[in-house]
């Protein structure tokens, strides 16, 4: 190792600390943005040194950093707050690829591979390629523009665990002569295992459980990035690699525990290809829907309201316009806050940055745990757009497939308004038990409209 | 014994992650796993490192389509990552009204 590779490598050493450094202040809101700052700083200091490495051709590294960073900065900016699921899965995913074309050109110009080095590569171009794949269904299917029921097909496991013998076999060929001419030809074959398997493995899966998924390949893709951190012996990549793998395990397992699922229930059941003919028809029972006017009235005499949103909110683009009926609210001496499940959204946290767009103040978000035992005390409950994470049918019908899930606790609330575009049962294709409740009252219509009419009323009573 | 060294750098920081995310509250979950995504996006460094004066043709293909996702990954990634964070206000400094 001569001079110039100690100094990268000592620098390396920074970067990582400060990586570290970031994390640990995004863990509060007050520091979050500078800690972002902070690991932004490390990878800087990380690409600048790499730049500084003798013998580099230029012009490629210049012309491929430009065209990324157009493409980034544009995506970064233009993106709608509502859509940010769909904008981490396309970048999660391109972190993927690039982990799978750097284990392949790492291998197009060295094909003498030490076995080890060769059990690295494959990992790095495996997991690399299922990320991307992945990452692109559940890209489609958070955009709307694949199908965002469970696809399910005959044999899908046996597809799947099929491609993935199948894979193993040929990295066990790979890796002991991954030189020859059929070496080459193995490698090329597990590529496009691993993108066959991004596929099959993540269409499956029902647009409500997008939060289990995005977490998992965002573990995948530091883990690529781990293992292509192995392949050409680059400590930073596998620290940061390790760093950003380990986040996403424990994202993907606080969200399965938040539905109450494992990750193999998850992954392989389906869950919400049922339509709404297989459930629903027990808990039939009489609903109260309730006029603007109505609502106002409620909303007016109520002491303290609390908000819980969901995906419908998203949809509805109604954050600013929830914000602004939690204003009036306050100003009429309500107390106002908005509770929200961890799996609400389409990825863990979504709702928190949807309201924090619209300036609600982190301090009037409260989580599940910490609502669920002061809910007999609160006066109205407002549900906007959310639907399982409110079923008391999860405390109470263990027939039902959301049995166990735990929920905000809304129908101990003196009133629940719950507000829904039609009766159509939610995500999981089950009835909500909570609309034929006696304190329930449905109020029907598109959530950003509705709201918008209470606030008229609101208005026009001053 | 190069092999053994990176693993257990790999153990470590894989145990060092657990011990920092723990701590992550749930209003914090899409920053962090944008962010976070941002970091996974160090494949970059590996991708210019490959891109030498000597490696030419397909090469040098697959090394700067390599650099083009991992730069869009980071940049986009920590943009957004930003963009974000700077609407997380508490009510004191003005976020309420």
């Amino acid at each position: 190792m001569n001079v110039s590779m100690i100094g990268i490598n000592f620098a390396y050493v920074i970067s990582a600390a400060l990586f570290i450094f970031g994390l640990k202040m995004l863990s509060s809101p007050a520091t979050a943005r500078r800690g972002n700052l902070v690991s932004a700083l490390g990878m800087l200091l990380a690409i600048v040194v790499t730049l500084l490495a003798q013998g580099l051709d230029y012009k490629w590294i210049i012309l491929g950093m430009a065209v990324g960073t157009a493409i980034g900065l544009v995506a970064a900016y233009r993106v709608e707050m509502t859509a940010m699921p769909e904008m981490v899965a396309l970048f999660n995913g391109f972190g993927g690829i690039a982990s799978l074309l750097l284990a392949w050109g790492e291998y197009h110009q060295y094909p003498q591979m030490s076995t080890f080095i060769a059990i690295v590569a494959f990992l790095s171009a495996f997991i690399g390629g299922v990320t991307f794949t992945g990452s692109m269904v559940a890209y489609g299917k958070l955009a709307g523009r694949i199908n965002t029921k469970a696809i399910l097909f005959k044999g899908q496991h046996l597809i799947n665990a099929g491609i993935l013998l199948l894979a193993i076999g040929a990295a066990v060929l790979f890796s002991m002569h991954p030189a020859s001419g059929g070496g080459y030809a193995l490698f090329l074959l597990i590529i496009v295992l691993a993108l066959s398997f991004g596929v099959t493995s993540t269409i499956p899966i029902g647009g409500a459980d997008m939060p289990v998924v995005i977490s998992l390949l965002n573990s995948y893709s530091g883990l690529a990035a781990c293992a292509a951190g192995f392949v050409i012996s680059n400590n930073i990549l596998i620290v940061a690699g390790a760093l950003v793998g380990a986040s996403g395990i424990i994202l993907t397992n606080i969200m399965c525990k938040a539905m109450n699922r494992s990750l193999a229930n998850v992954l392989f059941s389906g869950f919400g290809a049922v339509t709404q003919a297989g459930e629903g028809g027990g808990e039939q029972g009489e609903i109260r829907p309730a006029t603007a006017e109505d609502v106002y009235y409620i909303l007016e005499a109520a002491d303290s309201v609390v908000f819980v949103p969901g995906y419908g909110l998203a949809v509805a683009q109604a954050q600013h316009v929830v914000r602004e009926l939690g204003d009036l609210l306050e100003a009429n001496g309500t107390e106002v806050s908005y509770a929200i499940h961890p799996v609400a959204g389409r990825m863990p946290g979504h709702m928190n940055v949807l309201l924090a767009e619209a300036n609600v103040p982190y301090d009037q978000l409260v989580e599940m745990d910490d609502i669920n035992p002061r809910m007999d005390s609160v006066d109205v409950c407002v549900v906007i757009g959310a639907n399982d994470v409110v079923n008391p049918a999860a405390l109470e019908d263990e027939s039902s497939p959301i049995y166990g899930m735990p929920i905000i606790e809304t129908f101990r609330a003196k009133t629940v308004i719950v507000l829904k575009r039609s009766m159509n049962p939610g995500f999981a294709g089950i009835q909500n038990a909570l609309f034929f409740r006696p304190n329930t009252r449905m109020f029907f219509g598109d959530a950003k409209a509705s709201i918008q009419a209470l606030i008229a009323e609101f208005k026009g009573s001053d | 014994m190069e092999a053994v060294y990176l693993t257990f750098v790999f153990v470590l920081a894989i145990f060092l992650g657990f011990e920092l995310i723990s701590k992550v509250p749930s209003i914090l979950h899409t920053p962090l796993m944008s962010g976070s995504n941002a970091i996974s996006g160090i494949t970059l460094i590996g991708a210019l490192a490959s891109l030498q004066t000597d490696h030419h043709g397909f090469t040098a293909f697959l090394g700067t389509l390599a650099v083009i996702f991992a730069t869009i990954n980071v940049v986009g990634g920590y943009a957004v990552t930003n963009r974000m964070l700077e609407m997380f206000k508490k009510k004191d400094e003005g976020g309420g009204q």
